[in-house]
C-alpha cells in the first residue's frame, strides 16, 4: 500500500480509541408534559442520562428496569474495540492491501452485530413487559427504534447517533475511501503494466 | 304681554339647553374606564408558554404572606407564608417548621407583613434573599430565591410595631428595624410605668440586624437608642451618602393618646440620619451597652430540613447622646411617611403625609451643616440640623397627601399621593412637576422596579392601592385588593393593568426574571438529606415505639407510600410520619393526609423529609392518602393505620405486601 493509506488506516485504528470515552448511541424522549425532554445515552460500558427517570415512568407500562448489568456486551465490548484498534494498527504497518480489506470486512461486521444486539435488545425491552403492570394497551409493544423517530404511547422517541457512532461511521468512511484509493492505484498499476508490455512485446 | 305659550316655549328651550351643555363631554366626571387608552393590552400580553420579564414581590399585608406575581402579566404565582400558617404546604404545622414561629411570646402564627426588601449588591438588588417585616409581633423574615420559601426569621426586642423595617444597606451588611410605638425597656419595674410618663420612660429603638452571607441566619449587630417618637419609614444611604441611614419619624409631639390629633401639631416633625459606619466601629470597638431584651432568632437548617431556634437574652445598645455625631435629626414637615434615597445617594426625599409640598434634602449640604455644627438646637439631646441649611429644595403644590417616592435612572421621581389618589412625575434636580396620572382609588406604595436601588431597571411604575370600589366583580363586603400597572417609558405614564392581589398590598419589590431564575432549587439531593428521620430508600423504612410516640419511617416514590400498612398504634400514642419523597425530578412532590388530622397536611418536594404529628382519637382502621396528584396512578397512592385501644397487645407492625405475596 502507499505510505498515505497506510497513515491513514493507523489513524482510523487509533480513532476507533475514541469510542471508549464518548457515548455511542443515543435515545431522546419528549411529551408535552416534558417539554424539556428527556435522553438517554449508550456508551460501550454503561448508560447514562436521565435512565432512572425513564425508569421511573417505563413501570407503569410493565418495561424491565434498565440496569447496566442488563447488557453482558458491556463487561467485553471496550476489549473488543481495543483489540480491532491494535488489529488496524497491526494492518497499518503490515501494509498488505489483503489486510485491509479483512479490516473493513471485520469492522461492517462489528457493527452489523451492534446494530443486531442493540435492535434485539429493544426487542426483548419492549415487548417482555411485566403481565402485572398496571397499564396494559392491547397490542401494543414499546421497542425503541434503532434508528429515526417512533410514537410510542404519550411519547415521540427518537434514535440517533452520538459522538462514538458518527466516529465509528467516520472510520468505516475513512477505510472504504483508502479502500478505492488503493483499487485505483492498482488498476492504474495494472494498466501501466499492460501497456509497457504491449510496448516491450508488441 | 308675550303669550303665555312663547313664555313656557323660552322655558323649554333654556332648560333643553342647559340639560344638553351639562351633560356634554367637558361639563361630566370623566368615568374610570376612559383612562386606558390604545395598546395597552398588548403591552401586557405575556403569550402562553414564555415568561414574564419581572418577578414582583409584593407584601401580602394582613395575611402576613409575601405575594409572588409576574410583570407585566400581573399573574400571581405563588404565595410564600412567612408570619402565617399554611395547611397546604405544612409550614408552621410540620414538626420542622413549627420553630419558624417562636417567639417570647410564645408561638405566634400570623403577623401583619409590609415591606418587601431585596438583598443588594453595590447597592443593587442580586436576587438573593427578599427580606419581610412583621409588624405586629416585630420580626424579620428572610425568603430565600432559590426555594422561595422562608428560612430565616428574627424577633426584634425593645421594640414594638416593627413598620420602619427592612430596608437594606448596600451591601445587605444589614438590614434595619426601626420601632413605630415607642415603649418602656428594661427589667420588669422599668417596664410597669404609667403610659403618661411617656417622655420620660419610654424609649425608641432602631435595630441593625446582620444576616449571614452564606447562611442567611440573623442575629442583631446593635439598637441604637432614641427619644420616644414614632419611627415611619427608612432607607439606606448609597452612592455618596453611603454609610448613612435615613429614618422617617412622626409624632415629636410625644402625644401617648389620641394621635390624629396629639400627634399632628407640629409643623415639622424629623428625618433622622443615623451615621450607621460610625454605629457598626463603635459597637466593634465595645463602646455598646449590653442590656435585657430577649429574643428568638430562627433558622431552617439546609441539611436537615428542619428549623432550629436560638435564644438571645440581651441585646447590645448604643446611645447617641454618649456618641456625638452618631445621629442627626433633619426637621421634615409634617409626619412624613416615606424617607426615600435618590439613584445617586444625593438626594433624600420626604414625604410628609399631612404637608402640601414635597422637601428634597441635599447629603452635601447636611455634611456642611454637620462640619459647620448648623443647628436650629437639640431633640431630648440629639443636635437638630437647621431646616434651610440642609435643603436641596420644595416641590410646590405637588397633590394631597404625599406618601412614598421612588425613582427611575432618568433623574425622575414618583411619588404617591394618597388624598388625591395620584402618582405625580417630577424632575429631581429641577423640583419640577412632569407629569401626573390618576389611581383608582387612594394608593398607598408605588414601586418602579430597581426604583430604591443605584441602578433602576425602569419601565414600569405599579400603584398599589388601598380602595377598589368598583373596580372588579363585587365579593361581599370585603372587596378583592388591587394594584395598577403603568408604563414609563413615555413621556407620559400610561395606564397599562389593573390586577387584584392577595391581602392589602404594602410595598413591593421587583428585579428581572434572569436575575432570579438561574438560582431556582429543582429538588433537594436524596444523598445530602440528614434529616434525623430520613429513609434514603424502602429498605430504611420502618416503625418504631418510644415509649407514647411512635416514629413511622416512611417514603413515597410514584406511586405508593411505603410502609402503606401500619398496626399496633394505640389510643394515647402520638404518631409521627417522618415523609421521605424519594423522587429526583423536578415537580414531582407527594402530598401526605391523615384523616382526623388536627394541624395540616404535607407536601413534600423532591428528596425531602418533614414530619407530620398525629394523635390518633378513634379506635378503628384509618386512611391517608397523597393529596398532590402525582402520576395516573395517584388515586391509588394510599395506605392505612390500625388503632387499637390503650390496653391492646397488638405487636407494632408496618409492612406494604407486594403482588406476588398475595398471588
Amino acid at each position: 500500500m502507499r505510505p498515505i493509506s497506510r497513515v491513514m488506516i493507523a489513524l482510523a485504528a487509533l480513532a476507533l480509541l475514541v469510542l471508549l470515552f464518548v457515548p455511542v448511541w443515543r435515545i431522546d424522549l419528549s411529551a408535552p408534559q416534558y417539554p424539556e425532554g428527556l435522553y438517554m445515552q449508550i456508551w460501550a460500558d454503561h448508560f447514562s442520562g436521565d435512565v432512572e427517570k425513564i425508569n421511573g415512568l417505563n413501570h407503569y407500562i410493565g418495561m424491565a428496569h434498565i440496569k447496566d448489568e442488563m447488557f453482558a456486551e458491556f463487561t467485553y465490548l471496550p476489549k473488543v474495540i481495543m483489540v480491532l484498534s491494535a488489529l488496524g494498527l497491526v494492518a497499518a504497518a503490515w501494509g498488505r492491501r489483503i489486510l485491509l480489506v479483512g479490516g473493513l470486512v471485520t469492522l461492517s461486521l462489528f457493527g452489523a452485530w451492534a446494530l443486531w444486539r442493540m435492535w434485539d435488545w429493544g426487542y426483548k425491552y419492549g415487548h417482555e413487559l411485566d403481565p402485572r403492570a398496571a397499564i396494559k394497551v392491547e397490542d401494543m409493544a414499546y421497542q425503541p427504534p434503532l434508528i429515526g423517530h417512533k410514537q410510542l404511547l404519550n411519547f415521540d422517541a427518537w434514535s440517533t447517533p452520538d459522538v462514538g457512532g458518527w466516529v465509528l461511521f467516520g472510520v468505516m468512511g475513512l477505510l472504504a475511501g483508502v479502500y478505492f484509493m488503493e483499487v485505483r492505484e492498482l488498476r492504474s498499476k495494472l494498466k501501466a503494466k499492460r501497456t509497457l508490455q504491449q510496448v516491450t512485446n508488441p | 304681554m308675550k303669550s303665555p305659550i312663547k313664555i313656557a316655549g323660552a322655558a323649554l328651550g333654556i332648560t333643553a339647553g342647559l340639560f344638553l351643555l351639562m351633560n356634554s363631554p367637558g361639563c361630566r366626571p370623566t368615568t374610570t374606564t376612559t383612562a386606558v387608552t390604545g395598546d395597552a393590552a398588548s403591552k401586557v400580553y405575556v403569550k402562553p408558554g414564555t415568561h414574564d420579564e419581572f418577578y414582583n414581590f409584593v407584601s401580602g399585608g394582613f395575611s402576613g404572606q409575601l405575594a409572588i406575581y409576574g410583570l407585566p402579566s400581573g399573574r400571581l404565582l405563588r404565595e410564600v407564608p412567612v408570619f402565617s400558617v399554611d395547611p397546604e404546604s405544612g409550614y408552621g404545622y410540620s414538626e420542622e417548621t413549627k420553630p419558624m414561629l417562636m417567639t417570647t411570646h410564645g408561638f405566634i402564627p400570623w403577623d401583619d407583613s409590609h415591606h418587601p426588601e431585596l438583598s443588594q449588591t453595590n447597592a443593587v438588588p442580586d436576587g438573593r434573599w427578599c427580606f419581610i417585616n412583621g409588624n405586629n409581633t416585630p420580626r424579620i423574615g428572610l425568603i430565600d430565591l432559590g426555594t422561595f420559601r422562608t428560612h430565616s426569621m428574627i424577633e426584634i426586642p425593645n421594640s414594638a410595631g416593627n413598620h420602619s423595617s427592612p430596608f437594606s444597606t448596600p451591601n445587605t451588611e444589614y438590614v434595619i428595624a426601626g420601632t413605630r410605638f415607642s415603649v418602656p425597656m428594661g427589667d420588669d419595674a422599668s417596664r410597669d410605668v404609667s403610659i403618661k410618663s411617656y417622655k420620660e420612660n419610654f424609649k425608641g429603638t432602631v435595630s441593625f440586624i446582620k444576616p449571614e452571607p452564606e447562611t442567611g441566619k440573623m442575629s442583631i449587630a446593635f439598637q441604637i437608642v432614641t427619644p420616644p417618637v414614632n419611627f415611619d419609614l427608612a432607607r439606606t444611604g448609597k452612592g455618596v451618602s453611603d454609610g448613612w441611614f435615613f429614618f422617617s419619624c412622626y409624632n415629636t409631639e410625644q402625644a401617648y393618646s389620641l394621635l390624629e390629633v396629639n400627634a399632628s401639631q407640629r409643623d415639622k416633625d424629623f428625618i433622622m440620619c443615623v451615621n450607621w459606619k460610625l454605629a457598626e466601629q463603635l459597637a466593634k470597638e465595645g463602646k455598646g451597652k449590653k442590656v435585657a431584651g430577649k429574643h428568638y432568632s430562627n433558622w431552617w437548617n439546609h441539611n436537615t430540613h428542619t428549623a432550629e431556634s436560638t435564644i438571645y437574652e440581651e441585646v447590645l445598645q448604643l446611645d447617641p447622646k454618649d456618641h456625638p455625631g452618631l445621629v442627626y435629626f433633619m426637621p421634615c414637615p409634617k409626619s412624613p411617611h416615606g424617607c426615600d434615597v435618590n439613584p445617586t445617594g444625593e438626594y433624600i426625599v420626604g414625604s410628609g403625609k399631612l404637608a402640601a409640598l414635597i422637601p428634597v434634602f441635599s447629603f452635601k449640604k447636611i455634611q456642611e451643616a454637620i462640619a459647620k455644627n448648623d443647628v436650629e438646637g437639640d431633640f431630648a439631646g440629639i443636635p437638630v440640623l437647621k431646616y434651610e441649611s440642609v435643603l436641596h429644595g420644595e416641590v410646590k403644590k405637588p397633590g394631597l397627601g404625599p406618601l412614598h417616592t421612588e425613582f427611575d435612572a432618568n433623574g425622575n421621581a414618583y411619588t404617591s399621593f394618597f388624598v388625591s389618589s395620584e402618582i405625580v412625575k417630577w424632575n429631581v434636580e429641577k423640583l419640577e412637576v412632569v407629569d401626573r396620572v390618576p389611581t383608582y382609588y387612594s394608593i398607598g406604595h408605588l414601586m418602579v422596579p430597581g426604583g430604591n436601588s443605584a441602578k433602576p431597571w425602569g419601565k414600569y411604575v405599579v400603584a398599589y392601592n388601598k380602595i377598589t370600589k368598583d373596580r372588579y366583580l363585587p365579593t361581599g363586603p370585603e372587596l378583592t385588593q388591587s394594584a395598577q400597572l403603568y408604563s414609563i417609558e413615555g413621556d407620559k405614564m400610561e395606564l397599562l393593568l389593573d390586577f387584584p392581589t392577595t391581602g392589602e398590598p404594602h410595598y413591593a419589590q421587583a428585579a428581572p426574571a434572569d436575575l432570579i431564575k438561574p438560582r431556582e432549587v429543582k429538588f433537594f439531593k436524596i444523598e445530602e438529606n440528614q434529616h434525623p428521620y430520613v429513609a434514603k430508600g424502602e429498605k430504611e423504612t420502618r416503625v418504631e415505639r418510644k415509649g407514647k410516640e411512635v416514629h413511622i419511617w416512611m417514603t413515597t416514590i410514584r406511586s405508593h407510600f411505603s410502609p402503606d400498612n401500619i398496626e399496633g398504634v394505640k389510643l394515647g400514642d402520638e404518631v409521627y410520619f417522618h415523609v421521605t419523597n424519594l423522587e429526583q425530578d423536578w415537580d414531582v412532590p407527594h402530598g401526605f393526609a391523615m384523616k382526623g388530622a388536627a394541624n395540616a397536611e404535607l407536601l413534600i418536594m423532591p428528596g425531602e423529609t418533614q414530619t407530620l404529628k398525629w394523635i390518633p382519637t378513634k379506635v378503628g382502621v384509618q386512611p391517608f392518602y397523597c393529596t398532590d396528584f402525582c402520576s395516573a396512578l395517584h388515586q391509588e397512592m394510599q395506605g392505612y393505620i390500625r388503632v387499637s385501644p390503650a390496653n391492646s397487645n397488638v405487636p407494632l407492625n408496618a409492612y406494604t405486601v407486594s403482588v406476588d405475596a398475595e398471588l
